[in-house]
């Protein structure tokens, strides 16, 4: 075994991580001396600080021309793909940020607390799309998710909230017990926990095959869990209808982006040769989820909670794409399919929370589907904006959903060829598509419709999170192509 | 990846300790499912978690490497601080209600 150089643990290529946690940690001392309702210092400073991790992260992708290395003694893997995720992370954790800035003053659970929590997740996020070995998949989900428990929670005492926390914990971490479990098989067919490793002993077939197999069904069982697909997904209406709605948003991409990112990395770098068996699992898991995420969907009275639904059926479009990557050759384009999808849902669905946000009233009500009826009146341009995001949640044209659905389903279609399982879950895809255009645009009728005097707050830092994210939609959807470049040239490799 | 003269040498054969885990991994999950006490719960968490770390450390005996019994102990270490937001959790959901059962916690349908 060599010591570590230098040069193996490769700082320079991991540096917006490490930005994130270096100045997370100064900020949670920085917060001590801020005044408590001067807390939005500290959120300018969290942003400032992931700004600081974007920039490095330009450099690093600018620098590194596509090439992979890696990093900590071949611990991470800095490749296209962990540098197009972490961008989505760093997007995601501004805009949840901007999010947060006037909420939590408003429900009165202002804590400095709040940016640091979110800022280790981000960190956690990141680690996690870079992961190379499956112990830093383990410590990354975990670093992910345990602050994500806390900020669920932080509408405490409020009843939903601290019920949501409580079944996102209990859930989450039964859902760590069979990730550890299954990676502890993974290790006793394979031997090693590297993922190079594990790539090489089972091209090789090795004879305690069939207990990495079974391994792998319970690694998939886990990140099941956490990017909630059926009939993984009971915890998720419930935490996303109590968490506080910034939280919801954040959590809703960030964390999906995050399971699915390491999810991913394991089936598809480590284990292509047993790729048709993890297909077809990814293949039913995927229409499960599709068609009961959007059929539960209508019957949802609660915007958060159908949005909870929406989010389901979503994490089974992205399982589409995972499924069509299971032969090598098919690999990059589903991969390129399945990060861009994760791009676009994560700007519609922080937008589309963003004006949940707005519509919500003070003692956490407003959540309704009646509490948005005449918001086409009273706030043409909200209304809108909300009318954008929800057709891109559909998929309709001059949208980014459109584009990010088309990808998903091109992929699918081209790695159908002798699979009949990818086949039938794009079609199912497809179908359910169609199904959930009907609770978006119910929002759209009840909005310009229905008579009603919704009550809007909207503070500057909630309406440049809106403009962002309504304006990324509307690109991505006009012009995705420079994106989709970018997303196609992110390539998923095994180095080490 | 077992060479019939390291299994030779063990008193114990691997496969025992992992089907050993297997069935504490099971109660685990069993316990989860059945029980109605979030510490209980909580506990039955903290049987499958444990449960992976007795197959790693067996794992790691049979193969001669070191990396299992690192794993082992990352494990124990992020457990640790589950338990302590877990916990923090349950003491606050019990200021509120007076009760850790889970079934109680339905203040949200749909």
């Amino acid at each position: 075994m060599n010591l570590p150089t230098l040069e193996s643990i490769n700082l320079l290529a991991v540096l917006p991580v490490l930005i994130v946690f270096g100045w997370t940690l100064v900020l949670l001392v920085i917060d001590l001396f801020i005044p408590s309702g001067r807390k939005y210092w500290t959120a300018w400073l969290g942003i400032l600080g992931l700004l600081g991790a974007a920039v490095a992260l330009a450099v690093r992708f600018i620098d590194a021309r596509g090439a992979a290395v890696t990093a900590f003694d071949g611990m991470l893997t800095v490749d296209g793909f962990s540098l197009f995720l972490q961008a989505i992370f760093i997007l995601t954790a501004v805009i949840g940020i901007l999010l947060a800035l006037d909420f939590l003053p408003r429900h009165k659970i202002e804590r400095g607390e709040y940016y640091i929590l979110l800022l280790f997740t981000t960190g956690g996020m990141m680690i996690m799309s870079m992961a190379a070995d499956l112990i830093v998949v383990f410590l990354a989900l975990e670093l992910l998710s345990i602050p994500l428990y806390i900020l669920t929670g932080f509408a405490r005492p409020r009843a939903d909230s601290e019920e949501a926390a409580m079944k996102y914990f209990l859930l989450g971490a039964f859902a760590s017990g069979f990730l550890v479990f299954g990676i502890a098989l993974t290790y006793g067919g394979t031997g090693t926990t590297s993922l190079v490793g594990v790539f090489n002993q089972l091209a090789e077939g090795e004879p305690s095959r069939d207990l990495a197999l079974v391994g792998m069904a319970l690694i998939l069982v886990g990140f099941g869990f956490k990017v909630a697909a059926v009939p993984f997904h009971m915890w998720t209406p419930d935490v996303y209808q109590g968490a506080p709605t910034p939280v919801t948003a954040f959590m809703s991409v960030g964390a999906k982006a995050g399971g699915f990112a390491a999810l991913m990395r394991i089936l598809i770098v480590a284990m292509p040769a047993v790729g048709e068996a993890w297909g077809m699992l990814v293949a039913i898991l995927a229409m499960l989820t599709m068609i009961l995420g959007n059929v539960v969907a209508i019957a949802q009275r609660n915007i958060k909670r159908m949005l909870a639904y929406s989010s389901i059926a979503h994490a089974g479009y992205i399982l589409v794409a995972v499924s069509a990557a299971q032969r090598p050759e098919d690999a990059p384009l589903a991969v390129s399919a399945a990060i861009f999808y994760l791009l676009t849902y994560a700007f519609t669905n922080l937008g589309a929370f963003g004006v949940v946000l707005a519509v919500e009233r003070e003692d956490g009500s407003g959540n309704l589907l009646e509490d948005f009826a005449g918001l086409g009146r009273s706030k043409p341009v909200l209304a809108a904006i909300m009318t954008l995001f929800m057709l891109s949640l559909t998929g309709m044209p001059v949208s980014a959903g459109l584009v990010g659905k088309f990808f998903v389903f091109q992929a699918a279609i081209n790695a159908s060829v002798g699979n009949p399982w990818i086949l039938a879950a794009a079609i199912v895809g497809i179908v359910t598509s169609v199904i959930s255009a009907f609770y978006y645009i119910r929002i759209i009728l009840i909005m310009y419709m229905q008579e009603g005097e919704p009550q809007v707050v909207l503070k500057p830092a909630l309406t440049v999170a809106l403009a962002l994210t309504a304006l990324a939609t509307l690109i991505l959807g006009i012009i995705p192509a420079p994106v989709f470049q970018l997303a196609k040239d992110a390539l998923l490799t095994l180095v080490g | 990846m077992f060479t019939e003269l390291q299994e030779a040498n063990f008193l114990v054969p691997t496969s025992y300790y992992v089907i050993l885990s297997a069935v504490l991994f099971t109660i685990g999950v069993a316990g989860v499912l059945i029980r109605r006490n979030a510490i209980l719960i909580f506990m039955s968490i903290e049987l499958m978690l444990n449960a992976a770390n007795l197959a790693f450390v067996a794992f790691a005996r049979a193969f001669q490497d070191l990396s299992g019994q690192v794993f082992v102990f990352f494990v124990m270490t992020v457990a640790a601080s589950e338990v302590a937001v877990g916990l923090a959790l349950i003491v606050a959901i019990f200021r509120s209600r007076k009760s850790i059962d889970i079934d109680e916690l339905h203040s949200m349908e749909g």
